[in-house]
């Protein structure tokens, strides 16, 4: 009893810190690597490569003082103080159906790890996800509404149609995933991607259904509200729309969701499509240092499309805002419709 | 534990779902409503139904309500008249009848005799493998019937809202 | 087995039934009314997964998964139905700006 609610406190516990811990790092990232991309040094004067830069800009952002715009009063105040917060949350909680590692049957205390995710139990897995994920857009909404200027209403405002469009797409282009795997748990999944065709090929879901992996990338970079799609902030237009108003911690909040949906939004990437932890060719070493392996392999695929979203932020200029409805509502969804009815083809090929 | 939960999650449905109906805010009219929802997508879970629970979430948390707000805020709704303003007598009668087809309703169901629930059978994983089995067997029609009316009310979606260009 | 008698659940959906009947009944903004009407038709469907939760524990599985069914096909209905009733929303603001429901009756001549 005590042991098992000790292992689900240390998951959470080194989940949450390990997402925390690696927004700094994502934004030195963000700035040596668009400093790179556009022929610069970026920041390089605090510690060896600019690395303790982001501790200074920590510290900047908690004595900053916290600005509340006048005019904002009564319940407007309650929900331009509430946004920030349920950015944050949505963002950790999402993670905790997110498996990272391979567990051999380990124990902890006595206690079986249960898989290398914080909630192993949760039959609903990446519908849990989805439907976690999709409140992430009351933040903005809601911070676009509260702050009482009509650049964050704009940006409120797109945001809410943006992230419900895009939703679907992301959403349809999984269904081949899961048709396949048969599971909506994302463990599950991983361990279907194990293996090779031919002796060389991964069986990554990416090489049969690679529509559907694009449409989810394009997808999650949209859900994310990362260029080219940040039409939510887009900073020529809007000042930086939702959180123009913010500053202090509660910028810091928005600024620190953003990098954990990263984050999530990479390990979904690499789960769903690039086999998770999984290598071909590679056996797994028992015991501990297999689990340790496969976080390692876990880590360096979601860290490759990390910095894939760093590159192209500072590649591709952002869309007009019907152009990307244009793209969301004519493009992606019958792309992604396309993806699962060729694999339900497919499987049903298969199976006469 | 179950029977807490569900009692503590009627009872925020009930008091945001008052709330939702009698603030002049159109904004904390659609959050309560959002309360209210997560608070039934509880109470689903508890009751061993954890697909429901999820839809739930999606379609009317993640989908509908934002929906509610982006209009709100397209049509910058910033107040809504006071709940039964106008129309005194109306309000009056109306609030009884409501009430009095809840309380007969009330009533009808303390006639019927309280069993406890179960879950649905073949769900030891989840409702979904027998959900969707019974969606695509003995629900076909439904399911696309389903679909009609969701590509209709799409295309009346665009039409209603569309600027006349002329 | 669930240790929650449906009746309660049934009674739960009654009374936000009745919440937002009220709503409906009470309300002139036209948004504020199908917010109330939300209101109901989760009501109906707590309805049905109080009855899905009897007939489960009766040991009519193919019934239970119907009324889970209905549930979900409401909730697909609810949100075609959304969808509609905002776009209608929108064209009538352009008309009259406002969505003030008294204000539109103009069949009335």
């Amino acid at each position: 009893m005590w042991a098992e609610i000790l292992v689900i406190v240390i998951k959470v516990v080194v989940v949450s810190s390990v997402l925390l811990t690696l927004v700094p790092i994502m934004v030195w990232v963000e700035r040596r690597g668009a400093a790179m991309i556009q022929d610069r040094l970026g920041p390089n004067r605090v510690g060896p490569f600019g690395l303790l830069q982001p501790i200074v800009d920590a510290v900047k952002l908690i004595t900053k003082e916290d600005l509340t715009p006048s005019g904002v009063k009564g319940v407007d105040r309650l929900l331009y103080l509430l946004a920030p917060s349920i950015a944050l949350v949505v963002a950790i909680s999402v993670f905790i159906a997110v498996p990272f590692g391979f567990d051999p049957g380990l124990k902890l205390f006595g206690h079986a790890i249960d898989g290398f995710i914080v909630a192993p139990n949760l039959n609903l897995g990446i519908l849990y996800i989805f439907a976690i994920a999709s409140l992430g857009v009351y933040s903005v909404v809601l911070a676009g509404w509260a702050s009482n200027n009509k650049y964050s209403l704009m940006g409120g405002i797109r945001a809410s149609a943006q992230m419900v469009s895009y939703e679907l797409a992301m959403t349809i282009s999984v269904v081949g995933v899961l048709m396949v795997s048969g599971s909506f748990g994302l463990q599950d999944v991983v361990l279907h991607q194990s293996g090779t065709w031919f002796g060389f090929i991964p069986r990554w879901n990416v090489f049969p259904q690679i529509i559907g992996a694009i449409t989810f990338i394009v997808a999650a970079f949209a859900e994310t509200n990362r260029l080219p799609f940040d039409l939510v902030e887009a900073e020529a237009e809007l000042v930086v729309g939702y959180h123009t108003e913010y500053s202090s911690m509660r910028f810091a909040a928005f600024f620190m969701s953003e990098y954990v949906n990263m984050v999530t939004a990479s390990s979904l990437i690499v789960i769903l499509f690039f086999g998770g932890w999984t290598l071909p060719g590679f056996a797994t070493p028992a015991g501990w240092l297999g689990a340790l392996v496969s976080i390692g392999i876990f880590a360096v695929k979601v860290a490759f499309f990390l910095w894939f979203f760093v590159w192209v932020r500072w590649t591709l200029p952002r869309f007009r805002f019907d152009q990307l409805m244009a793209l969301g509502w004519k493009t992606m969804i019958p792309l992604a419709v396309l993806n699962f009815l060729l694999v339900g083809a497919g499987m049903a090929l298969r199976n006469l | 534990m179950v029977t807490y939960v569900f009692l503590v999650a009627a009872a925020v449905a009930i008091v945001f779902a008052l709330l939702a109906i009698v603030h002049r805010n159109p904004i904390v009219n659609v959050l309560s409503l959002l309360v209210v929802f997560f608070a039934l997508a509880a109470i689903y879970a508890v009751l061993g139904m954890d697909f429901l629970a999820a839809m739930q979430l999606i379609v009317y948390a993640g989908a509908v309500l934002v929906l509610f707000l982006f209009v709100i805020m397209l049509l910058n709704i910033k107040s809504v008249e006071r709940i039964g303003s106008g129309r005194p007598l109306q309000a009056v009668f109306g609030a009884l009848t409501a009430i009095a087809i809840a309380t007969a309703t009330v009533l009808a169901i303390r006639q019927l005799t309280p069993s406890w629930g179960a879950l649905l059978p073949g769900s030891a994983k989840g409702t979904v493998y027998p959900l969707g089995h019974a969606l695509l067997t003995s629900h076909t029609f439904a399911f696309e019937l389903i679909s009609v009316l969701l590509v209709a009310s799409l295309v009346g979606a665009y039409v209603l809202a569309r600027k006349e260009d002329r | 087995m669930i240790p929650i008698p449906y009746t309660w659940v049934l009674i739960l959906a009654t009374v936000l039934f009745g919440i937002g009947a009220i709503g409906v009944l009470l309300r002139r903004n036209a948004i504020a009314i199908f917010l109330s009407l939300e209101i109901m038709l989760n009501s109906a469907n707590l309805a049905f997964a109080a009855f899905a939760l009897k007939l489960a524990y009766e040991g009519h599985g193919a019934a239970a998964a119907a009324g889970q069914l209905f549930v979900f096909f409401i909730i697909a209905v609810a949100a075609a139905e959304a969808a509609v009733g905002l776009a209608l929303f929108i064209a009538m603001f352009r008309l009259k700006e406002t969505i003030d429901v008294d204000r539109f009756n103009i069949l009335r001549w």
